[in-house]
């Protein structure tokens, strides 16, 4: 017990005194985590879009597939990005095994489908709203794509936000891919999982507070920012 | 203030009906199999019992109901996008986009704006708010102003198309005298510009202030369709009487 009090002080000086390694880490992993929460709302909200207002045979069976997705196991994502960038596999020619932009490609592909299906929800009720209004008005498809995201902008940063904590959450896809990495590919949670295997806890608990201080800003700043949409009427 | 249709005076009409019919998908049958003509000059007023099929008949008019019988045709034509383009409807409940009031009107004129031009034109978009007194309120959430003030920007997005045919659908219902007055002024003034007005009111005192003719339904049935002085006056249908009366009509 002893042991892990004082493994929370050395974790709060850590993180006090901006130690270098643990910068690093924490920079590495906002950088892969938002990049990969980017390409997933640049495919995601479109696909949501799309699928919030076209009717066509064997839409149920795409929503369900949809749905089924967003709970991808991480360590059978990161295995099959693994087999496609290995040397041996069709995207080996990249050489993009073990860098960050292979544990981009395994984050993106594991929220892309948590920000189409929940985007899809919340843009198909703002659709059900608007629907007898566009047509009236002749609104071209793409048109009305753009004004239910815009209009949703709000609603969908929650979208954005479910997507960032698994995200940045995410272990098992980006240890496969990354390699864990010191300097190159390490990022908090692979960090994390590797100090306590080494039995040292302080960088570990360090890692693990600034993890937790990231996941109740991003919501405190999502959850203010809603708010003052309320307030403001156009949520 | 320009709120003259895009496309000339009434170009599309006449607009008729031949034995329009529509039933619903539960199998209940609305509209029964409506022959009427509908020529350019004076405001047009649907009337009629609650339940009568005006709000149907005013979607079917305007495409956002498929017929299940019968046809529509306006100019002739068989009601297309392009005919629908030229039209537009404000519905009892206004529909406002989750933005500020002057992006709403923005919206519309940069759906109708000519190709090229990708920036909705300013000027005429003061004009439209100023028209219906919501100028003051350009930078302020569509969904903050009031009912009444809420339909008033949804008739200024509806006459931001400029639109040859102009339906309403009960515009006016649940607001108050201040609002209502607004809201038949605009129409009168949009009339007086050329646009034709097809108007759902199940108002009496309000088709008597707004309308040149009449169109009686109730039921699903066209009861009687007249010019507004003699519908008034003299109305031919036993239900037009009673309607007229105040009688109740089962």
């Amino acid at each position: 017990m002893q042991d892990v009090s004082s493994a929370f002080w050395i974790a709060f000086g850590l993180v006090a005194g901006l130690d270098a390694d643990l910068l690093e880490i924490i920079a590495l992993s906002l950088r892969v985590s938002l990049f990969a929460l980017v390409i997933s709302c640049l495919i995601g909200l479109p696909v949501g879009a799309v699928l919030a207002i076209a009717r066509f045979r064997g839409r149920s069976a795409v929503l369900i597939a949809l749905n089924a997705l967003m709970g991808l196991p991480p360590v059978v994502v990161g295995l099959i990005v693994y087999l496609h960038l290995s040397r041996a596999g069709p995207l080996g020619w990249l050489n993009l095994l073990y860098t960050p932009t292979a544990m981009i490609i395994a984050q993106a592909i594991l929220i892309t489908p948590i920000i189409a299906a929940l985007s899809r929800q919340i843009l198909e009720d703002l659709h059900t709203e608007y629907a007898e209004q566009f047509r009236s008005l002749s609104v071209p498809a793409h048109t009305m794509m753009q004004a239910l995201i815009w209009d949703a902008r709000f609603s969908l940063l929650t979208v954005a936000l479910a997507g960032f904590g698994r995200a940045i959450a995410e272990v098992g896809a980006v240890i496969i891919v990354g390699g864990n990495i010191d300097h190159l590919t390490r990022v908090m949670t692979t960090a994390i999982a590797l100090e306590t295997s080494k039995g040292d806890l302080p960088l570990a608990l360090a890692l693990g507070i600034v993890l937790l201080v990231i996941a109740l800003t991003v919501n405190g700043l999502v959850m203010a920012l809603r708010m003052t949409a309320g307030r403001q009427a156009y949520a | 203030m320009r709120d003259a249709p895009s496309h000339g005076f009434a170009s599309l009409l006449p607009l008729q009906t031949c034995d329009l019919t529509f039933t619903a998908a539960n199998g209940s049958r609305l509209i029964h199999g409506i022959d009427l003509t509908l020529d350019a000059g004076s405001l047009t007023v649907v009337m009629g019992p609650n339940g009568a099929g005006k709000s149907v008949f005013l979607r079917l008019l305007h495409g956002l109901l498929e017929p299940t019988g019968g046809t529509i045709k306006y100019a002739g034509e068989p009601l297309s996008d392009a005919i629908r383009k030229r039209q537009a409807l404000v519905f009892q409940k206004p529909v406002l986009l989750r933005r500020s009031v002057a992006a709403n009107i923005d919206f519309v004129l940069k759906l109708r704006a000519r190709p090229g031009s990708t920036q909705p034109d300013p000027v005429r978009r003061d004009e439209l708010l100023d028209q219906v007194g919501l100028l003051d309120r350009a930078a302020q959430p569509a969904r903050q102003l009031s009912g009444g003030e809420q339909q008033r920007l949804a008739l200024a997005r509806a006459l931001a198309t400029r639109p040859d045919i102009l339906f309403l659908d009960e515009p006016t219902a649940s607001l108050d005298p201040a609002s209502t007055l607004m809201i038949e002024q605009i129409t009168s003034d949009a009339h007086a510009a050329g646009t034709k007005i097809i108007c759902v009111t199940h108002d009496v005192a309000q088709a008597r202030r707004l309308a040149g003719d009449v169109v009686f339904l109730s039921n699903g049935h066209l009861i009687e369709t007249a010019n507004a002085d003699d519908f008034f006056s003299n109305p031919k249908s036993r239900e037009a009487q009673a309607y007229l009366e105040g009688r109740l009509i089962v």
